[in-house]
């Protein structure tokens, strides 16, 4: 396989709030692909969109990336950046020309005091240099890309005239407006009806053909995962228990996390009148992690006391995938102080 | 758009309207008609009204008929520009007041912008740095500039003006320019004058300004389009300013349809203090002299003074936010 | 703690969770302590008053303040104080009243003073403070005295009462007011909310002090204390009931959307079991800090009032009563110590604010 345009290696980010210090991510690994979407699934607080903020550089405060690495291949070829290491006046050449973000909620992620022509053109004008009419130009070009009918009015429009959809269709034309290598989408069509969420996938999925794109794709919801995503990373308590290839993680699911999510998706050849299973229990609380395995309160496949007192490390199997549990070996090594 | 202009206009109208209600009122209210208290402020400095002329008084006023019919009439004399003469002053109305008006409204505006001016960066710049030694400085200074009524404050710096440096701070024009006849050098002495009363009228407003320009970003900062705006590679600075300062201005605009009336009503006290030529001690003075159609007019002119601030901020407020001048295409 | 406290939290009414949450701001509990304290010491005002305080004499017309000196030359705790002597100044010949270091007068405790009634219903003399074997003129002056010769300490307790009762009073009719109309407004909604919503802004866009100015320059001048004092009131609760009103409608209509509101309704619950059994508890910490922001404004309005010569009217005495007396520059630099009115002013001002901040804060965490 090539070389991958984005590898993050046990990324790290931690919110020091007055009652102490929440490890939002904890060790994530993971490579992204040019024209590949990697899917990140997981639990709501499991960590996904902190991760994702972690890559751009644009945690909120008091969160920070404390350790590990992002390193991003440049275009051309020769060494990686770290976009860890980089300042935050550096990182801001690599938001928009080559990562940028797309968000769950269209509607609050544009500020409904300027024209989404101004808010596509802005990065434009920042990053290509272009002036205030080839930026408007650029933006009605990229309108019409994603497919908003009459770009050329509606680029003029204000956020809150324009329907659910096509305000997630401008989201992604501005996240495309300088030409970005990574696409990272958040959630991109939780907050849509079903039409309009297929459409946006289509949509996504026909954008990263056109352009080699690679996607992150950051969800709650395997059907999205399934249909969407060449590489899945599962996530619990900030870090990936799981990853592989979709194709072996739906077929396969190695991980007992992924067991139960799968398990718990409704399908039409269920039989009639049998519960859908559920997971036991809910997340803990980011203050009252688990000692050992993460999971080990709410595993239906736990080992024994090696569980409770030991994180499993990361074992890479034999199939090229990598999952963190002891059912599929790794030494317990470290002690893990809660 | 055009039904939002509409509706604030026609709410302007009929302020002014209950305004002009209230101002009758406030004639009418003292015991017997004010042509018996006329002719008692008129015989009391010498002078003798005759039978005939008093009655001639009351025909005009309408004096004796229903009080929709003395309103009616005195509303038609208004409209012409007639506002009644002073009993104490024995001129016209509207001579009596003269600059006056003019200079509450100066002062008033002047105190507005001094609000803007301090609440805005104070206001953003607490927002920003929350928790910050300098946000902490802020907020103390803005309880305290809400809890010392704006009287209070011309006191207290009267006095300590008057303790260091001698000088007495009231006033809006030094002693020799006071009579003169408007000029550039009146203007000049005007413009030295001024920023002292505005500061201290402004105060109040300012520290409830600070708090809401505060507690509007701190909301507009969480939001996710300034992540949005972040994730596009733009300064911190400009994101900030472009998008959630932008957002917060909204309510900030909005309240200026409150601050103003507050400010008008603030400058009558503290000229008093101050000793400023503007209409409040001439309004108190009126009031307890019961020269009522004095007091009156001037009630009901500030009251006019206001409405049209008020509507001038809502096309402000307007302007502002395009989602009301969209709210009808 | 959330889990060992969450079963009391979960069985918690709205006001006990609001409490809970109030406790926690510092500030506005060190500003309720305060409050308290002020409010109690305006009940026992004339007991803590050492002087009548309407009794004018020109001998001690801006006599100075004097602290109380604890102990006698030979060392014994004995509370006193300087007696005033009369001096004739030399170019005026005019006889000036000072402090008298050389002559001690001695403080007794609970000893008989001027009349009064404590609580307005037992009449009484006995006094915190008064002074033995006191000459003509002499007074326990703690914040001096004006130029009427009355003390200002004593002035200041009685004015402190009227002052913070004038809140209270006019706080309940404009809650009345504001509850009502308010109320109204939500519950019926279409004409009655427009009329009423147009008449808040309206009111809302009147310079407040000139309304206020004529409408109490008009009260008629024979009134007794009493009647300007409820009349000053109502005057100023007329126009400041506008936004407990729009509190009051806001919360109405938010909690009309709410599911457990909806889930009364399905149950069958009657309109007004759900507005006092549901809405109202629901609110009621929100219409408390409303009130105790309300509050401060209505003691400045009175106070602004009151130094202009349009409120309270003398021998009422209030804090705008006293600051009327410091109004004067001249005076100003003769008698500093009148400004000395202005603290408590400020101070109880400020505590309110305090309060009703953090009573905000607890009642609604998001908003």
């Amino acid at each position: 396989m090539a070389e991958p345009i984005l590898s993050v290696r046990d990324l790290k980010t931690q919110f020091f709030g007055p009652e102490g210090v929440v490890r939002a991510v904890d060790g994530v690994d993971f490579d992204v692909f040019e024209g590949r979407t990697l899917g990140v699934v997981g639990e709501s607080g499991c960590g996904k969109s902190v991760t994702a903020r972690s890559v751009l550089g644009i945690v909120d405060r008091p969160g920070r990336v404390v350790g590990g690495s992002i390193l991003l291949r440049p275009a051309g070829g020769g060494a990686a950046v770290d976009l860890a290491k980089l300042s935050n006046e550096e990182m801001r050449k690599y938001r928009g020309p080559e990562i940028a973000l797309v968000f769950q909620e269209p509607m609050a992620s544009f500020s409904q005091h300027y024209t989404i022509g101004n808010q596509i053109g802005e990065g434009i004008k920042l990053h290509l240099g272009l002036d205030e009419r080839a930026a408007k130009k650029r933006a009605i070009e990229l309108l019409d890309m994603v497919g908003v009918p009459q770009p050329a009015r509606r680029v003029d429009d204000y956020p809150f005239q324009l329907s659910g959809g096509l305000r997630q269709r401008v989201m992604i034309a501005m996240a495309l407006s300088c030409d970005p290598r990574v696409l990272i989408a958040d959630e991109p069509t939780t907050a849509l009806d079903v039409t309009t969420q297929a459409q946006i996938l289509d949509l996504l999925r026909s954008l990263q053909q056109q352009k080699g794109l690679a996607i992150i794709l950051i969800t709650h919801d395997m059907g999205v995962i399934a249909e969407m995503a060449h590489d899945v990373s599962v996530m619990y308590l900030g870090r990936a228990v799981e990853t592989g290839s979709v194709k072996e993680i739906f077929t396969a699911p190695r991980h007992p996390y992924t067991r139960a999510l799968l398990r718990s998706i409704p399908t039409v050849l269920a039989k009639p009148r049998t519960r859908l299973p559920t997971i036991e229990g809910s997340i803990p609380h980011p203050f009252e992690r688990p000692k050992g395995c993460a999971y080990h309160p709410r595993c239906a496949e736990i080992i024994g006391p090696v569980c409770e007192k030991f994180e499993p490390p990361a074992v890479n199997t034999a199939d090229g995938r990598q999952v963190r549990c002891f059912l599929h070996g790794g030494a317990p090594a470290q002690e893990v102080a809660a | 758009m055009i039904a939002f202009i509409t509706r604030r206009l026609l709410l302007g109208v009929m302020t002014v309207w209950l305004i002009s209600i209230l101002s009758f009122v406030i004639i009418q209210l003292p015991p017997g008609d004010f042509v018996d208290a006329y002719i008692a402020q008129l015989s009391s400095s010498g002078s003798q009204v005759s039978a005939a002329e008093a009655e001639n008084l009351r025909k005009l006023y309408g004096l004796g008929e229903p009080f929709y019919v003395q309103y009616g009439k005195w509303l038609a004399r208004i409209v012409t520009g007639d506002f009644g003469e002073s009993m104490e002053w024995r001129r016209p109305v509207t001579e009596v007041i003269g600059d006056r008006l003019w200079l509450t409204l100066l002062l008033s505006l002047s105190a507005l912008l001094v609000t803007w001016g301090l609440a805005l960066p104070i206001g953003i710049f607490s927002a920003v740095r929350q928790y910050s030694f300098a946000d902490y400085a802020f907020t103390l200074v803005g309880f305290i500039g809400i809890a010392v009524p704006n009287f209070l404050l011309a006191l207290v710096i009267m006095y300590f003006s008057f303790v260091w440096f001698g000088a007495s701070v009231g006033g809006l024009f030094s002693a020799e320019m006071a009579l003169a006849p408007w000029g550039w050098d009146k203007v000049w002495d005007l413009m030295k004058h001024l920023p002292l009363p505005a500061v201290i009228l402004a105060l109040g407003g300012t520290a409830q300004l600070i708090r809401i320009m505060r507690a509007n970003l701190l909301d507009e900062l969480r939001r996710p389009y300034v992540v949005t705006a972040r994730a596009k590679g733009l300064s911190e600075f400009r994101t900030i300013v472009k998008y959630p300062v932008r957002a917060a201005l909204n309510p900030f605009a909005s309240n200026i349809a409150y601050l103003f009336p507050y400010l008008v009503s603030g400058s009558i006290i503290v000229s008093i203090v101050l000793g400023l030529p503007t209409v409040g001690p001439l309004l108190v003075k009126a009031l307890v002299a019961q020269d009522m159609f004095l007091a009156g007019t001037i009630v009901l002119l500030l009251g006019v003074m206001t409405v049209v601030g008020t509507f001038i901020s809502d096309l402000v407020l307007m302007w502002v936010d395009p989602r009301i001048r969209h709210q009808m295409d | 703690m959330a889990q060992i406290d969450s079963e009391k939290y979960a069985v918690a009414t709205q006001l006990q969770l609001t409490w809970w949450r109030f406790r926690r701001h510092r500030l506005a509990m060190v500003s309720m302590v305060l409050l308290f304290a002020c409010y109690l010491l305006a009940a026992f005002a004339d007991f803590l008053a050492t002087t009548d305080p309407h009794a004018t004499d020109a001998r001690t017309s801006y006599i100075a303040p004097q602290g109380i000196h604890l102990f006698d030359d030979d060392g014994s705790l004995r509370p006193h104080v300087y007696g005033i002597k009369g001096v004739r100044d030399m170019k005026t010949f005019k006889l000036i009243y000072t402090i008298d270091p050389s002559r001690k007068v001695y403080i007794e405790f609970f000893g008989q003073g001027y009349e009064y009634d404590l609580f307005g219903l037992i009449p009484t003399r006995v006094h915190l403070m008064t002074l033995k074997d006191a000459e003509r003129g002499d007074g326990i002056y703690l914040l001096g005295t004006d130029l009427l010769g009355r003390d200002l300490w004593s002035r200041l307790m009685v004015a402190t009462r009227v002052s913070l009762t004038i809140g209270l009073v006019g706080v309940t009719i404009s809650l009345f007011l504001g509850v009502l109309l308010g109320g109204i407004s939500a519950v019926y909604g279409g004409i009655v909310d427009t009329v009423i919503q147009r008449t808040i802004e309206v009111i809302r866009s009147m310079p407040t002090i000139p309304l206020w100015l004529g409408l109490a320059a008009a009260l008629p001048n024979d009134w007794s204390v009493l009647q300007i004092y409820f009349a000053i009131t109502i005057i100023i609760s007329l126009l400041a009931w506008t936004d407990l009103a729009r509190v009051v409608r806001g919360k109405f209509l938010a909690l009309k959307e709410e599911d457990f509101v909806m889930a009364a309704e399905l149950a069958g619950a009657s309109q007004g079991r759900i507005i006092f059994r549901h809405m109202l508890p629901s609110f009621a910490s929100h219409i408390i800090a409303a009130v105790s922001l309300a509050l401060p404004a209505m003691i400045i309005s009175e106070t602004s009032l009151s130094f202009l010569g349009l409120g309270l009217r003398p021998p009422a005495i209030s804090w705008g009563i006293l600051l009327q007396d410091a109004q004067n520059i001249q005076t100003l630099a003769l008698a500093p110590w009148l400004l000395i009115s202005a603290i408590p002013v400020v101070v109880v001002i400020l505590a309110f604010n305090f309060l009703g901040d953090g009573l905000r804060d607890a009642a609604d965490p998001y908003g």
